[in-house]
């Protein structure tokens, strides 16, 4: 839940991207870092490992403006999504208001992709949370490799591999490009926000 | 589980003042009331410093689970005393109720003997109120 503070008409809104390892989610953020610098006060934070992955999370605290006379703080997170790092991200979903989804659409992380879903689903029951009653959105990351000639999925399997019961919106994107990383973000803030609006007024 | 405490107007003003009378007061320089999911519910300076708060939150969010978990596989329910320091600065952890954390930044001026007493007595006060 968000947390709201009435004194200082303050709302704390947690998104997290999820997916499954070298998926991208970190690249998002980054993207957001660079692209929105002038919005963003603080630094952006990374608990990285050897070899430049996620252990923890990133985190990147993010000012949007204001609703009903709230000043809106977003903070978005990564999780590390190699498999064994399952405590981790249990950690870092707890208070979870939104989710973004970022699936990476080579050919050979189809497996990798469902799997990962699974886990987000049996990872939000453990907080009492339904995948199908949060706001979410799906990101089909890295469709820039097609041009490289790496096989890749196409959008309509990703839809039906991940989002056939979920019906969640979604984007193609390109993390490294930048492609529809503002759109991905801007939808799971336009959902998490306005399940809060409510609760404002 | 996961539960959020809310919190009116009233209750954060008295929390607000609870922590200064016991801790900004005794030279503390910085007080943060969070909960796990990494949310400052209350953040109070004594001036002197100005802290990235949200970044510390999250992180202590994350390192408070992560010391927890430690605890529970070597069989124990949780460590009392959660405690980093540092050469200037240091940090002090500690649970207020299931799901709260109260942190306290503080430096070589104030003892960690003295420290603890004093969240011991904020934290009961605290939990009075909520």
């Amino acid at each position: 839940m968000a947390l709201i503070n009435p004194k200082k008409k303050e709302v704390q809104v947690k998104i997290v991207y999820y997916g499954p390892g070298r998926g991208g989610k970190t690249t998002n953020l980054e993207y957001i870092n660079k692209k929105f610098k002038k919005r963003i006060q603080n630094e952006m934070v990374t608990v990285k490992t050897y070899g430049d992955r996620t252990l923890f999370f990133d985190f990147l605290p993010f000012d949007i403006g204001e609703i009903k006379g709230h000043s809106i703080k977003v903070q978005l997170y990564t999780v590390p999504g190699q498999v064994k790092y399952n405590a981790t991200r249990r950690l870092v979903l707890r208070g979870v208001d939104g989710l973004v989804f970022v699936a990476d659409s080579m050919d050979l992380r189809r497996e990798m992709n469902i799997r990962s879903l699974q886990n987000l689903k049996e990872n939000l029951e453990t907080f009492n949370k339904s995948i199908f009653n949060i706001p979410l959105v799906l990101q089909y990351n890295k469709r820039d490799l097609e041009e490289e000639g790496i096989p890749i999925l196409s959008t309509d399997t990703l839809q039906r591999d991940l989002n056939s019961r979920l019906k969640a919106p979604s984007f193609a994107a390109s993390a490294v490009k930048g492609d529809n990383v503002a759109a991905t973000m801007k939808k799971i803030i336009a959902l998490t926000v306005g399940s809060l609006r409510k609760k404002l007024e | 589980m996961d539960f959020t405490i809310e919190f009116d107007k009233q209750q954060i003003e008295s929390i607000e003042n609870i922590l200064q009378e016991e801790l900004i007061d005794l030279g503390v320089q910085s007080v943060i009331l969070m909960d796990l999911a990494g949310n400052v519910i209350v953040n109070l300076e004594n001036g002197d410093a100005s802290h990235d708060v949200y970044s510390l939150a999250a992180l202590a969010a994350g390192n408070y689970g992560a010391v927890s978990a430690m605890a529970n596989i070597i069989g124990e329910q949780e460590f009392s005393l959660l405690f980093h320091k540092g050469e200037e600065e240091s940090i002090h952890f500690s649970k207020v109720v299931e799901d709260l954390l109260l942190l306290t930044i503080f430096n070589k001026n104030v003892s960690l003997g003295f420290l603890r007493l004093k969240v011991a007595e904020a934290i009961k006060r605290i939990q009075v109120l909520i």
